[in-house]
Parts: structure tokens; C-alpha cells; sequence
């Protein structure tokens, strides 16, 4: 029970950091059809530019700071660079923002260094949240767990009762009508990359010290969020949501789980032996096999349900 | 129609030139660069334009843009490897065929996880390749079995019957089976855009909801397209396992299918011969760029982005436009403005590649002291001289390069504009 309920809290925590991750990601996908294959670098600047901010003016300034200058870096980056390639098609657009993740991967190595930084959580938040059956649940992973929860009310609310919301909802299926109507599309466009770049920024700040801030950091998190968003279904919020948690406990509790095939036919009265065909297959520990679940999964969902969880269109 | 001009059926005598050059080329290559060092270059040139040309068919041609090519030639690679082990151990195969052998077992893989990757197209189906790409980087690290862990999987390709006395001990025995495999795959591979499936993944490229109108199954297209690609990933790798005599699980990395896609795309995605200047490019930045700076794949990322914004259409399409222009005889006009914009380019870059080398000094070999040389010059990363001076390069470099950009700009408008009327009038005739 104890093992079951303190999984599930880290599952969840988890699985909330990728959702902040995958949800901008998303809005950038479905706003402009571009992937964002420099999503997961972002995160990472977020999480450097944390551990400098935090180093200046403290880690509650860098909640803010960190994702506002990612916000801006991310702007940028498509206004002088994105936009000048829409012309040209989709792959274009991938290919520039695959570009500039050997760029970034290659300025963080170059002003933090190769190696990981010491950015830590902040005291007032080191310690445990609540005792459960004897286990401590540390506070900083319920904080994890209420910002990302904020984050998801706050895009609701912007999406769904503002001016700037419906805008941005109207662009996404009809930006040459919206445009007749006097909105600055582009500028519009803009800001959506920019706000997506600073979810992810935002994911990085609070993200970079519950675990690792280290140039590889990028990577090792960018495959599962593309997992997610095509899991979920290709530019679904709720399905980006739904499937960052289930990946988030998937892989939580398969690490956890010292078990294997070999293990499981034993309990039943089957023992195999290395002779036995395939045993290499059969010893495998379920905590080995963790870090490519989201990936059989995603083979998984491809074959029986092509559009991804809530997703709609087939593409 | 001018191309007319140079057709006798039934010889295409153009088509027999190039091949036979590129024949040449591939037969006098080591005969000019004789050090050990460039035969090994050579070699590794001739296993990239394989693996390159077989992405191309997928991005080029099919326009699917992969993210996980090298789980083919990597798995291509490891079946090779441990052929060559089968056959040390007494198979009766010809070292030489074992790259075909690692070919048909990317094949196999890509009948298995093809059908999965290609039933989406465009952005999804990169996705899905990442994903792929990384689910068989993970196994490879689970089965040190198959893979051989960290250490990878060691073979020796001195082995078997050395028909006409041929051990393939040496480099240069091992890199004319390079050149001929090289030969044959991109012979094959051009003939493969030549047949009726492969004009079929163009239209499947261009316009999707047309093929399925005229009533092909572009799912079906693109698996066997992929499948084919695969096969031609696969013996790239099958000629690195026998090249290297050692394979480890870097080979499946998705930075390997990073560096597959950047270098196909620079050498130019929508021309054929395009991937084979991107190969070249590929091995000089690995082995030579990469020796000469630390910086390397910082440079190599802003040239990318660049060439995406300015030239989609890589190192190819440059020389094509150009060879548009001279074709027309207006080359002549432009060669000034070429050399003013190659100079201020140089300048530019002479300007930025100082801040950048001193910019790595400090971060890296700050033990070292402020010091470092550059480009036979010394130039101190802490004085404020050195920065002043590079910055003052730089920008001037990029004040004069602008002038000569806009000067260049208008003069290549001028160009195609005639050409085009050039082209009408004849079309008129």
C-alpha cells in the first residue's frame, strides 16, 4: 500500500512535469502545425537561466525571470528566424528548430559548462510535506505538483475566456478571416511560440533542481514528450494531459518494480534456465525495460489507435 | 528544347559522362590522396554517400523526414558484424558479401518497424521515427547479448577464402570494395527514382490525396520506399563493420540519425546527387572540422540554420542555379560580386570564429592561461585588445558584406530575369 500510494504521488509529479513540457509543445503544434523540435532545449534554458537567476536574486525571482526570458528568447527566435521559412513548408520549419537545438545544446555547454550545475531546491521548500505509512512525500514535489496545476487553469482560462484566448482559438482554424478582421496574425503567432517556449521555460525552472540541470538533460526528456503529444493526440490539450500522467505513473512504477518475466512464470511453477530460448528476454527486470516503455507504448497506440488518446484527426 | 540537343537514343551520352567520372573519381581518389589518413577518409566518404543517398530517398524523395535512419544502417552494421564473426568461425562466405548480408537484415527490421512508421506521413511520422529510434537505442543498452554493452561487438574482416589474393588486410584493398559497393548503390538508387514506384513516391511526396484519387495506397508506397531505403542504410553499415571491425551501440544513436539528416539537407535534399556532397561534407566535419576546433558543432549548427533559411535547397541547389546562370553565359557578370561577397564573407567570419575560439579558451582551457593561438596569430581572451579587435573585424566585415549582398541581390535579379525572357523567347521560336 505504502509502495502503491507513494509511486502514484511520484508518477503524478512526474507526469505533471511532462504535461508542462508536452502542453506547450501542443499549443505551438496545433496553433502553427510546427514541431518543436527545440522544445526540450528550451526546458533546459529555463533551467539554466533558473540556476543563474536563483545564484543573483533568489529562487522565487527566478519562478518568474527565468521563464519570461526564455518567453523572449523563444519570440525571437520566431520572429527572425521561424517566420522566414513558413513559406517554404512544415519540414523547413522542423529543420530550423532542429537546427537551433545543436545551437543552444552547444551555448549552454559553452557558458555553463560540460558538466551538471549545483542548482538546488530552496530551502523553504527542502523537507517533507506529509509522513505516509512511515514514507516522507517531500514538499518540493507537491509544489511540482500545484504550479503545474496553476499553469493548467491559468492556459484554461486564457484559451477559454479572454480576448487574446479567442483570438488565438479563431487563428488556429481560420487565420485568413481573422486577419480580415484587423488581428495581427503573425504577431499573434508570435506570442503563442513565445508562451510555449516559456511553459517549457517554466517546466525547466522547477523541474532543473528536483532533478539533473546538465547539458543532456534536453535530450533525455525530449523523445518522451514527443511520445506524449502523439499519444495524447496530435494537438489535444486534455490528451496531452491524459497522457503525460499515464507515462508519468507508466514509468514511476516500472522502475520501482524489481521484477521479471522469469520471476512471474516462477510464481506459477515454471523455472527457466539460461539454456532456455530467449533468456535473455525473460531475465529482464521490468526497471530495465522503464526507459523504453513510453516508446512501446507509443508503437502500441500507432497500431490500435492511430489518432492518439483524444485526439481527432488522423495525419 | 535544349537537352535535346545531347540525346542519341538509345545512349543518353551526358548520363554515360558523369558516370563514367564519377567512376574515375572513385578508382584515382586514393591514387591522389595517398596517406593513410585520407584512405580512411576515402573510405568513410564512400560508406556516408550510401547511407546518405538511401535517406535521401526518404527525405528527398518520399519527403519523410526521419529522425531514426541510423537504427538501419546501426542494425545493417551489427548483423555484419556478427556475420563476420560467423564466417571467422567457419560460414563459407566471402568477406566481401557480407555487407549484403547486413543489408538484407535492415530490411527485415524495417519490414517489422516500417509498417509501423510509415502509416502517418509528415510531422507524425517524424515523431514516430524519434521515437523508434529511441526505443532500439534503449534495447541496444538492454541486451549486451546482441549488442555487446558498452564495449560493442569486435570482428576481424581478415578472414575466409582471399580469392585472387585479396585479404582485404589493407585499407586500400577494403576501400576499392568500399568504391565498388559505393558504385553499384548509387547506380541502383538513381535507377530506383527512375521506376515507375519511385516517380509514384514523388507524387506521394507532392500530393498524397491525388495518389490515393488515382487509386494507389500511399501507405503502401512509403513502407516500400522505406524498406528500400533501409536495405541501402543497411549495407552503408555493413561496409562501416567491415571498415572499423568494430561496432557499438553509438551506431543506433539518434545523434548518428542527427548527423544523417543535417549533412543530407546541406548537401542539397531535392537534387540526387545532393546527399553525395552532403557525405563529403560529413566526414571532413567529423574528422577534420572537429580536430581543428572545439567549437565545430557550433559553427555547424549556425551553417545549418542558415542554409534552411537561405538556401532550402542545400549545396546542390546553389550549384544548379549557378550552372543555370553560366548556361546562359551571364556567369561572367557575376564573378566580381562573388569575390567581394567571398572576402567580406571571410572577414565576417574571421571576426566571429576569434570571439568564438576565445569564448571556448576561457570556458575550457582556462588552466592553460589567457593565451591561445589562432590561425597562427595570438590572441589573449582576457585583454580587452583581442576582443576589440575580433568585434571590430566582424562588424566590419558584416557592414561590407551587406553592401555587397544588396549589390549581388540586385545583379542575380537582373540575371534570372533576362533568363527567363530568354527562355520565353526561345519557347516562342
Amino acid at each position: 500500500m505504502e509502495f502503491y500510494t507513494i509511486s502514484l504521488l511520484n508518477g503524478i509529479s512526474y507526469g505533471m512535469l511532462l504535461f508542462m513540457l508536452s502542453s506547450g509543445l501542443t499549443l505551438i503544434f496545433s496553433m502553427m502545425g510546427v514541431l518543436n523540435f527545440a522544445h526540450a532545449s528550451f526546458y533546459m534554458l529555463g533551467a539554466y537561466f533558473a540556476y543563474t537567476v536563483t545564484s543573483l536574486i533568489g529562487f522565487w525571482a527566478a519562478l518568474l525571470v527565468a521563464p519570461v526570458l526564455v518567453g523572449l528568447v523563444g519570440a525571437a527566435f520566431e520572429k527572425y528566424f521561424l517566420r522566414r521559412v513558413h513559406k517554404f513548408g512544415h519540414v523547413p520549419e522542423l529543420l530550423i528548430t532542429f537546427g537551433l537545438s545543436y545551437i543552444i545544446l552547444e551555448l549552454v555547454q559553452l557558458v555553463w559548462g560540460r558538466s551538471s550545475v549545483d542548482y538546488r531546491v530552496p530551502v523553504a521548500l527542502d523537507g517533507p510535506l506529509f509522513t505516509l505509512f512511515g514514507t516522507q512525500f517531500p514538499m518540493y514535489r507537491g509544489f511540482m505538483m500545484g504550479v503545474a496545476l496553476l499553469m493548467l487553469m491559468a492556459i484554461w482560462l486564457l484559451l477559454t475566456r479572454t480576448r487574446i484566448g479567442l483570438v488565438i482559438q479563431a487563428a488556429l482554424t481560420h487565420p485568413e478571416m481573422v486577419e480580415a478582421l484587423g488581428h495581427n496574425v503573425p504577431r499573434v503567432f508570435m506570442l503563442v511560440f513565445g508562451g510555449g517556449c516559456a511553459l517549457a521555460g517554466l517546466a525547466g525552472v522547477i523541474g532543473g533542481n528536483a532533478y539533473v540541470t546538465e547539458p543532456s538533460m534536453a535530450f533525455s526528456v525530449g523523445g518522451v514528450i514527443f511520445v506524449v503529444v502523439v499519444v495524447g493526440g496530435m494537438g489535444s490539450l486534455a490528451g496531452a494531459f491524459l497522457a503525460s500522467i499515464l507515462i508519468g505513473v507508466l514509468q514511476t512504477f516500472a522502475v520501482a518494480i524489481d521484477a521479471s518475466l522469469m520471476s512471474a512464470l516462477q510464481t506459477v511453477g515454471v523455472t527457466l534456465t539460461p539454456s532456455t530460448f530467449g533468456y535473455a528476454l525473460w531475465k529482464l527486470k521490468l526497471s530495465q525495460v522503464a526507459p523504453i516503455l513510453p516508446y512501446l507504448f507509443l508503437v502500441l497506440i500507432l497500431i490500435f489507435r492511430p489518432k492518439g488518446l483524444l485526439g481527432t484527426r488522423e495525419g | 528544347m535544349s537537352s535535346k540537343v545531347y540525346q542519341f537514343k538509345p545512349f543518353n551520352v551526358g548520363r554515360v559522362v558523369i558516370w563514367t567520372l564519377f567512376a574515375l573519381v572513385l578508382l584515382t581518389a586514393p591514387l591522389l590522396f595517398t596517406s593513410s589518413l585520407s584512405q580512411t577518409m576515402l573510405s568513410q566518404m564512400g560508406i556516408a554517400i550510401i547511407v546518405c543517398l538511401s535517406y535521401n530517398i526518404l527525405l528527398g524523395q518520399g519527403g519523410m523526414l526521419s529522425f531514426g535512419h541510423a537504427v538501419y544502417s546501426g542494425m545493417g552494421s551489427f548483423l555484419a558484424i556478427h556475420t563476420l564473426n560467423q564466417v571467422s568461425g567457419g560460414w563459407p562466405l566471402p568477406v566481401s558479401l557480407v555487407p549484403i548480408a547486413g543489408g538484407l537484415a535492415s530490411m527485415a527490421v524495417a519490414i517489422l518497424l516500417g509498417w509501423v512508421t510509415t502509416k502517418k506521413a509528415a510531422t507524425p511520422f517524424a515523431m514516430i521515427t524519434l521515437g523508434i529510434g529511441e526505443l532500439v537505442w534503449a534495447m541496444s543498452l538492454m541486451f549486451p547479448e546482441f549488442f555487446g554493452g558498452e564495449g560493442g561487438v569486435s570482428g576481424n574482416r581478415v578472414v575466409g577464402a582471399k580469392t585472387f589474393g585479396i585479404s582485404y588486410g589493407p585499407q586500400i584493398e577494403l576501400y576499392y570494395l568500399i568504391a565498388v559497393y559505393t558504385f553499384i548503390c548509387t547506380g541502383l538508387m538513381f535507377a530506383f527514382t527512375r521506376t515507375p514506384l519511385g516517380r509514384m513516391l514523388n507524387a506521394v511526396r507532392d500530393n498524397p490525396e491525388r495518389v490515393e484519387f488515382v487509386g494507389y495506397d500511399t501507405q503502401k508506397v512509403r513502407y516500400i520506399a522505406f524498406i528500400i531505403a533501409a536495405f541501402f542504410a543497411g549495407i552503408s553499415g555493413g561496409l562501416a563493420a567491415l571498415n572499423f571491425e568494430i561496432v557499438t551501440s553509438e551506431v543506433v544513436s539518434g545523434y548518428r540519425s542527427g548527423a544523417y539528416l543535417l549533412f543530407t539537407f546541406l548537401g542539397g535534399a531535392t537534387f540526387f546527387f545532393g546527399p553525395i556532397i552532403g557525405a563529403i561534407l560529413m566526414v571532413l566535419a567529423f574528422v577534420l572540422l572537429s580536430e581543428f576546433t572545439k567549437a565545430w558543432l557550433l559553427y555547424l549548427g549556425l551553417v545549418f540554420l542558415f542554409m534552411v533559411m537561405y538556401a532550402p535547397g542545400g549545396v546542390a541547389s546553389l550549384l544548379m542555379m549557378n550552372l543555370r546562370v553560366a548556361k546562359f553565359g551571364h556567369l561572367r557578370k557575376l564573378w566580381v560580386s562573388y569575390l567581394a561577397l567571398g572576402l567580406t564573407a571571410l572577414v565576417v567570419l574571421l571576426g566571429a570564429a576569434a570571439m568564438i575560439e576565445m569564448v571556448y579558451h576561457l570556458q575550457l582551457n582556462s588552466a592553460l592561461g589567457p593565451e591561445l593561438t589562432f590561425l597562427g596569430g595570438t590572441l589573449n581572451s582576457k585583454s580587452l585588445n583581442s576582443w576589440f579587435g575580433s568585434g571590430f573585424v566582424m562588424l566590419t566585415g558584416l557592414g561590407l558584406f551587406e553592401i555587397c549582398r544588396r549589390q549581388f541581390a540586385r545583379e542575380w535579379g537582373q540575371i534570372q530575369e533576362s533568363i527567363e525572357k530568354e527562355i520565353k523567347r526561345m519557347e516562342s521560336l
